[in-house]
Parts: C-alpha cells; sequence; structure tokens
C-alpha cells in the first residue's frame, strides 16, 4: 500500500469530499445539536467513532454479506455500534447525554454512516475504510464545530460555556433557535461552495443519497449520473 | 383525555413540528419538496410508516424489551423494525394495491434512513417513561399528528421554493444556501405557534 493513497483516503474527507459543506449529508444533526460548541463536538466525535467501527466492520465483511440484504445488514452493524457508544455515554457524559438526547441514538440513521458503508466501507479494504471513516469523521466533526461555533458566540455570546464578548455585544437569540441553524447552515453552504470556485452541486443531488442504489426512480435517475459533482 | 388527545394531535403539528423545530427528517424535506406532488406523496409515505411503526413499536417496548432489561436493545430493534415495515409495505403495496405503489413506492425505500421515524417512534417512549398517562392512543395520535406536520412543513415549503425558482438570486447562494435560508424563514414562522396549543385548549 503506498503511502500517498492511506493518506488521501483519511484526507478527502476533511475538505474535499467533506460531508457536511460538500456532501451535504447529515444535515439533521448539523441543524439540530450544533446550539453550542461542545454539543457540536460531542456529537462529532460520538458520530466518528461509530463510523470508524462500521466501516472497519463492513470492510471486513465485504465479501460475506449479500448484495441483497446488505443495506439491513449494514443498519444492523451500524445500530450495534450506535448502541455502544450510547451506552458509554451515558455512563461516562450524562451532561452530553442529556443534551444531545434523541440525537445520539439517531446516529444510526445519520447519512454519512450509512453512506460512507455503502459508497466506500462495502468496496475497499480494511485499512482504507478505517481511514476513510476517521477523515469523514474529522471533516463531519470539523464542520460541526464550526457551525456550533458560530451560533454559540452569535446566539449567546459565548464559546464552550464561557463568555467571551461581555458587555457591548446583546446576544441575537434567533441563532441559537431553529430558525438560525437553517440560516447560518445556508451560509456556510455558500462560502463553502466560492471558495471551491462554484463546482459545487446545484441543488441537493441524489448523488450523495445512500439509497440511491435501490431508489433508482424518482428523480434520482436523471440525477444520480451526474455523482460526484460536488 | 380527548382533550389530552387534542392537545398532542395539535402540538405535533404546529408548535413541535419535527422537520422545522426539530429537525428530524431534514433531507427529504430538501430534497423532495421541489415539486409540491411529489412532496404531498412523500409526506403521505412517512405518514403512514410512521403510524405502523409506532403501532409496532409502542407496544413491543413497553410490554417486552422494558420488563425484560432489554431497553437498551431499543436502537438496534427499532431501526431493524422500521426497515422491514418499510420493506412488507412496500412488497404488500406492489402486490395488491399498485395504484398506490406506484404514487407511494418510490419514497418508501427512502423512508428507512428517514430520521423522523425513528425519532417519533423513540420520544413518544419518553413521553411515556415521563408521564404514565401518556398512552398507545396518545402515542399513534402523535404519530398521525406528526405525519400531519411533516405533510404541512412539506408543502408550505414546496409552495415557498415555486416561487424562489423564478427569483433572481446571487449567484453563490443559489440552490441549496437559499433553499436553507428560505426554510429558515419558514422555521422562523412556525415559532409564532409557540404556546397556540395550550391557550387554545
Amino acid at each position: 500500500m503506498k503511502k500517498a493513497s492511506l493518506w488521501q483516503a483519511f484526507s478527502k474527507g476533511i475538505i474535499k469530499e467533506n460531508p457536511v459543506l460538500c456532501l451535504l449529508l447529515g444535515t439533521c444533526p448539523t441543524l439540530a445539536v450544533t446550539t453550542s460548541a461542545s454539543n457540536a463536538l460531542g456529537m462529532g466525535v460520538a458520530a466518528t467513532l461509530v463510523l470508524i467501527c462500521s466501516n472497519c466492520v463492513i470492510s471486513l465483511l465485504r465479501r460475506v454479506i449479500p448484495d441483497s440484504v446488505r443495506i439491513p445488514a449494514f443498519i444492523t452493524v451500524i445500530a450495534g455500534f450506535v448502541t455502544v457508544v450510547q451506552m458509554l455515554v451515558k455512563a461516562y457524559l450524562p451532561a452530553l447525554d442529556e443534551s444531545l438526547g434523541i440525537f445520539l441514538p439517531l446516529i444510526v440513521v445519520n447519512c454519512i454512516i450509512l453512506g460512507r458503508a455503502e459508497m466506500y466501507a462495502s468496496k475497499n479494504p480494511v485499512l482504507l475504510s478505517a481511514l476513510d471513516g476517521l477523515g469523514m469523521g474529522v471533516g463531519f466533526t470539523a464542520a460541526m464545530l464550526l457551525m456550533g461555533m458560530i451560533r454559540e458566540l452569535l446566539g449567546t455570546g459565548c464559546l464552550f460555556g464561557l463568555s467571551v464578548l461581555p458587555g457591548f455585544y446583546t446576544p441575537i437569540t434567533v441563532f441559537i433557535l431553529p430558525a438560525g441553524g437553517f440560516f447560518v447552515f445556508g451560509l456556510l453552504i455558500a462560502l463553502a461552495g466560492r471558495l471551491q470556485g462554484g463546482k459545487r452541486s446545484e441543488e441537493m443531488g441524489c448523488g450523495a443519497c445512500p439509497m440511491r442504489g435501490t431508489c433508482g426512480k424518482a428523480d434520482c435517475e436523471k440525477e444520480g449520473k451526474e455523482e460526484g459533482k460536488c | 383525555m380527548l382533550k389530552s388527545l387534542i392537545a398532542v394531535f395539535l402540538a405535533a403539528i404546529l408548535t413541535e413540528n419535527y422537520v422545522l423545530s426539530k429537525f428530524l427528517g431534514i433531507c427529504p424535506f430538501l430534497g423532495v419538496s421541489k415539486k409540491i406532488n411529489t412532496a404531498v406523496g412523500m409526506s403521505l409515505a412517512v405518514t403512514f410508516v410512521m403510524l405502523l411503526a409506532t403501532a409496532v413499536t409502542f407496544p413491543l417496548f413497553v410490554f417486552v424489551l422494558e420488563p425484560n432489561d432489554l431497553a437498551y436493545l431499543e436502537t438496534v430493534v427499532f431501526i431493524l423494525i422500521i426497515a422491514a415495515l418499510v420493506q412488507f409495505v412496500e412488497m404488500v403495496l406492489k402486490k395488491y394495491i399498485p395504484s398506490l405503489y406506484k404514487a407511494l413506492g418510490i419514497y418508501l425505500p427512502l423512508i428507512t434512513t428517514n430520521c423522523a421515524v425513528l425519532g417519533v417512534t423513540m420520544l413518544v417512549l419518553e413521553k411515556h417513561a415521563a408521564d404514565a398517562s401518556y398512552t398507545f392512543l396518545h402515542a399513534m395520535v402523535n404519530a398521525l399528528g406528526t405525519g400531519i406536520g411533516y405533510l404541512v412543513a412539506m408543502v408550505l415549503f414546496a409552495g415557498v421554493r415555486e416561487r424562489l425558482e423564478d427569483a433572481d438570486i446571487p449567484k453563490s447562494l443559489r440552490g441549496l444556501p437559499i433553499t436553507l435560508i428560505a426554510a429558515a424563514i419558514v422555521a422562523l414562522s412556525f415559532l409564532g405557534f409557540g404556546g397556540i396549543v395550550d391557550g387554545l385548549l
């Protein structure tokens, strides 16, 4: 295995194929738990752990799982790891468990994880899949953290719960409300597209959808062909 | 009893709208809300699966998993049930009601990974654990209300997006960014419903 390709498997998830800002996967947790930087970080790390573990196991099992039942099989593997992470967080970080709430078990339907299983881990060897999981996880965490910091700073004047804008700044509460989440996310995607020179996908493409293979109908057919337009 | 059911139903549609205030099911919300008729089809399919899933998972959790100290299996069991139900519904519709399959079938595979369905089955159990008077009936009404809330949000937003088509949008914001900003404004308008359910009843 060449060193360059290992590095590439890891690094592509951070900027070039950032799962959140570029592939537009995992929008639900990105919007929901980024009301504070520490929540965003916790969610990112939890999802990264699940992603690495599930990528490894799915990659190991890739020749064993029959093609026709692969989606349920992937979901079962992922759900197992989500339960493990859920129990760990409950035991050691009860405050984080409280603030993430339902979104911790919902990692299981996070399209990043199923998407990477389907697009990468089911076709590549273990080491590459683990690195891909790590890179995608880091990219996810970085995007979440960025958004969490922006929203917490503007919405409450704090960072990680510490007041950093005392006195002269009146917090704009709407930034920690749902509406602020959509707004900040929209602007971040616009910025990411701008920085990439406008080659970004115009719409929420089916190219990124993990169910694209099984779906094949709907609007996916024409959009699915322009895969990797990000 | 009836009053509390109505309260649950209205709250699920307006104040606790899954898409716009809980951020569940955002992917299809952004993905298929381009046209009103696909938005309606998707929401109806989601409502149907939510009702079925709640009808199966609620009794299963309360009568089987919880008494046997297996509550930690919630995530694994629920997602498998939802996946199996979706498959099953797809097969039944395909065989017996082809017209309905034609209308809803294409959305069904997308629903397995729709976090709103898993979310609704899990959140009602949280409510049930906190308050024993929250019964199976409440859970079903909640599932129906959530589905309708989903429909309302999708249809409203599809209308907004159709208007966006003709708008002159700055180059960087075209496509998804402006869609998200529009969603922000729709979400903002739903804030106005805060407290309305308690006020009505």
